[in-house]
């Protein structure tokens, strides 16, 4: 069984972002760039997956531009087998990159693919479930426990009203939530490693993926900032304060 | 004659505040029809709350037993099957948006709009990106219009309507591939919903021990408030997954937010950027929750939450 892990180079999230004062977007140059946080638990499970005997092979891929690859080579040098990179400068927006994902599980037929629940820079929280959608295969969204049993995985997720459990049959697609795991560290001789780990780059056209209609962004802003506070002395003083304000 | 569909979020009983939010927001479109589809097993009584939110033209009932628990994979062939009658489908961003709501549209071949906080005009929206460091305007493109709704953003529509109540059977093949197992809720016993909540009183990984988050409960009992964590304090098995506010967790608007023991991570804040009035209780003067609160107080926690007890 092969597990497909989609990987996403997002802006690290210690960076503090800086809209440009023209509207046009959020400065990335030379900015920290990394993994998506969700896609390296994605990557974990599967690796985990793996290592427990229910699969033989870990395929991560990415969409993107030329400097995806760094990323990549990380998920490789964490113990994924191989890469595969869809190369396209183009913004590629959820429905689209479903399709690509799709059309690569089409190529590859894994039993799961392992997507993040969402990236961190864009927040759409869309692409694990377009996929279910497209290929017609359970989700199994929000992970924070798999346990996979043969063709069945048994899936705990994270829901606003506490932990619900789905059964789902193979192949699925589960996207992970941030306690599903925590990431192993990757060790330098891992990263010489992964170099020569075999990373196949596929141009975005010969996978005859229709672009899908496109949501159009017109500007981007910094939000309201918020009026600055004060500090209080005391707790007689803080307890004055909502008083008078009327909230307790 | 343009219309816009509202997802229902329901326990089977009871209607889930988020839906007269998501009503705010569709009734700003300026459509000529705001319905609301409430789909499940046996949904009458949620039908009847439906139809009282200010603004509602229609309620839609669909009741099959495959709705017994909101189950994307089964819920999303129904909802394309209604779909055609609209030129906008909304639900709340809650997990139970989150997850439908991107298996209806890819389905249908539409993107999506995720996190709706303003309407501009009925193609025009703003949203969140990089946990709400920035706000995107978009337009969708000709066609239906579907999206999730940033609930925080919005208040609930008020409670005096009188739509009617439609029962639809759609028949459309559901899937056999999904089997729900159960559901486990974190016991937040009596307190209010923290989605709903006026207050709340959260606890971060300074809070220190499952046994000490004791006090975070009791003062939020006090003063009648929801309780929320940071996810260090959730990681740290402080408290069940289903307190956690911010970026991957609940995004709130409450009136009043006391925070004690969180540093203030922007991955934390971006859960409470709407809240009224914001307290942080820190002992290090310099963390960062202190440049978004309104009153910021240095102090012990413990010490500070036994003093309020008291002032109460
Ligand atoms: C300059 C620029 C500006 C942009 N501005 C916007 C904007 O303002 N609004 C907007 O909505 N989009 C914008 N996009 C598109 C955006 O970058 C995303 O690629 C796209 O919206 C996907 O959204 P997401 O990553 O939030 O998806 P999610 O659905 O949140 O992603 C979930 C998971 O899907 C997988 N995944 C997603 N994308 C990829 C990928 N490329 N490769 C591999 N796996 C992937 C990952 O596992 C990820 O964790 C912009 C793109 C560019 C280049
Ligand atoms: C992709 C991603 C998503 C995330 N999503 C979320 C999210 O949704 N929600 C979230 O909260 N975090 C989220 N995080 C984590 C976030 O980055 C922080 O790690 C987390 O919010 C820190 O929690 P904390 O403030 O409780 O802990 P800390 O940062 O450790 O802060 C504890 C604070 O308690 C104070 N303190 C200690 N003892 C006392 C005392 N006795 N009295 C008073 N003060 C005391 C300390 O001074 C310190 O400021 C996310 C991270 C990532 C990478």
């Amino acid at each position: 069984m092969k597990i497909l892990v989609g990987v996403k180079r997002v802006v690290d999230f210690n960076v503090r972002i800086q809209v440009k004062p023209d509207g046009s977007g959020v400065a990335t140059d030379g900015v920290k760039m990394s993994m998506n946080p969700f896609d390296e638990i994605a990557v974990e499970e599967a690796l985990r997956i793996k290592e427990a005997g229910n699969a033989e092979e870990v395929i991560v891929a990415t969409i993107g531009p030329k400097a995806c690859q760094e990323q990549l080579r990380t998920a490789l040098a964490m113990g994924a087998d191989r890469a595969i990179h869809v190369l396209t400068d183009e913004e590629i927006q959820p429905l689209t990159g479903a399709r690509i994902l799709k059309a690569l599980a089409d190529k590859e037929s894994p039993k799961i693919v392992m997507l993040g629940k969402q990236a961190i820079d864009d927040d759409n929280n869309q692409t694990a479930q377009m996929l279910g959608a497209l290929s017609h295969w359970p989700q199994a969204t929000f992970a924070s426990k798999v346990k996979i049993d043969g063709d069945t995985a048994t899936v705990t997720r994270e829901v606003d009203a506490g932990l619900e459990t789905l059964s789902v049959d193979l192949p699925a697609v589960i996207s992970a939530d941030l306690r599903l795991n925590e990431p192993r560290y990757v060790k330098l001789p891992d990263i010489m490693k992964a170099k020569r780990k075999p990373l196949e780059v596929i141009e975005i056209a010969d996978l005859g993926v229709e672009v899908a209609p496109a949501v159009k962004v017109l500007k981007t802003v910094a939000p309201a900032k918020r009026e600055a506070g004060i500090k209080v002395e005391s707790v007689t003083e803080l307890v004055t304060a909502l008083k008078e304000k009327g909230l307790i | 004659m343009s219309k816009v569909l509202v997802i229902a979020e329901h326990d089977g009983s009871n209607l889930n505040g988020s839906t007269a939010r998501a009503v705010s927001c569709a009734s700003d479109l300026g459509l000529d029809a705001v319905d609301v589809v409430v789909l499940a097993a046996d949904g009458s009584a949620v039908a009847e709350q439906a139809a009282k939110i200010t603004g509602v033209s229609t309620v839609l009932l669909v009741q099959n037993a495959a709705n017994e628990n909101a189950v994307a994979a089964f819920l999303a062939p129904q909802i394309e099957a209604l779909a055609v009658d609209y030129s906008h489908v909304l639900a709340p961003s809650t997990t139970f948006g989150k997850d439908l709501i991107p298996r209806v549209a890819a389905h249908l071949g539409r993107p999506q709009i995720s996190d709706i906080m303003r309407v501009e005009s009925a193609t025009v929206f703003d949203r969140p990106v990089y946990a709400g460091n920035a706000v995107v305007t978009v337009e969708a493109p000709e066609g239906l219009v579907i999206g999730t709704v940033r609930t925080a953003s919005y208040k609930a529509a008020s409670n005096d309507g009188s739509a009617s109540v439609e029962t639809r059977s759609v028949d459309v093949a559901l899937p056999s591939h999904t089997r729900f197992v159960g559901l486990e809720s974190g016991g937040g016993g009596d307190r209010p919903d923290l989605q709903a909540a006026v207050k709340v009183v959260s606890g971060g990984r300074g809070v220190g021990s499952e046994e000490n988050f004791k006090v975070i409960y009791s003062l939020a009992d006090k003063l009648g408030a929801g309780v929320g964590a940071s996810r260090a304090a959730v990681d740290a098995g402080f408290i069940p997954n289903d307190h956690q506010v911010g970026q991957t967790g609940k995004i709130i608007a409450p009136d009043l937010y006391m925070a004690f023991g969180i540093s203030g991570a922007i991955q934390h804040l971006a859960g409470i950027k709407d809240a009224g009035t914001i307290v942080a209780v820190n002992k290090d003067a310099d963390a960062p929750i202190f440049e978004v609160a309104d009153y910021g107080l240095v102090a012990d926690l413990f010490e500070v939450i036994e003093e309020l007890e008291k002032a109460l």
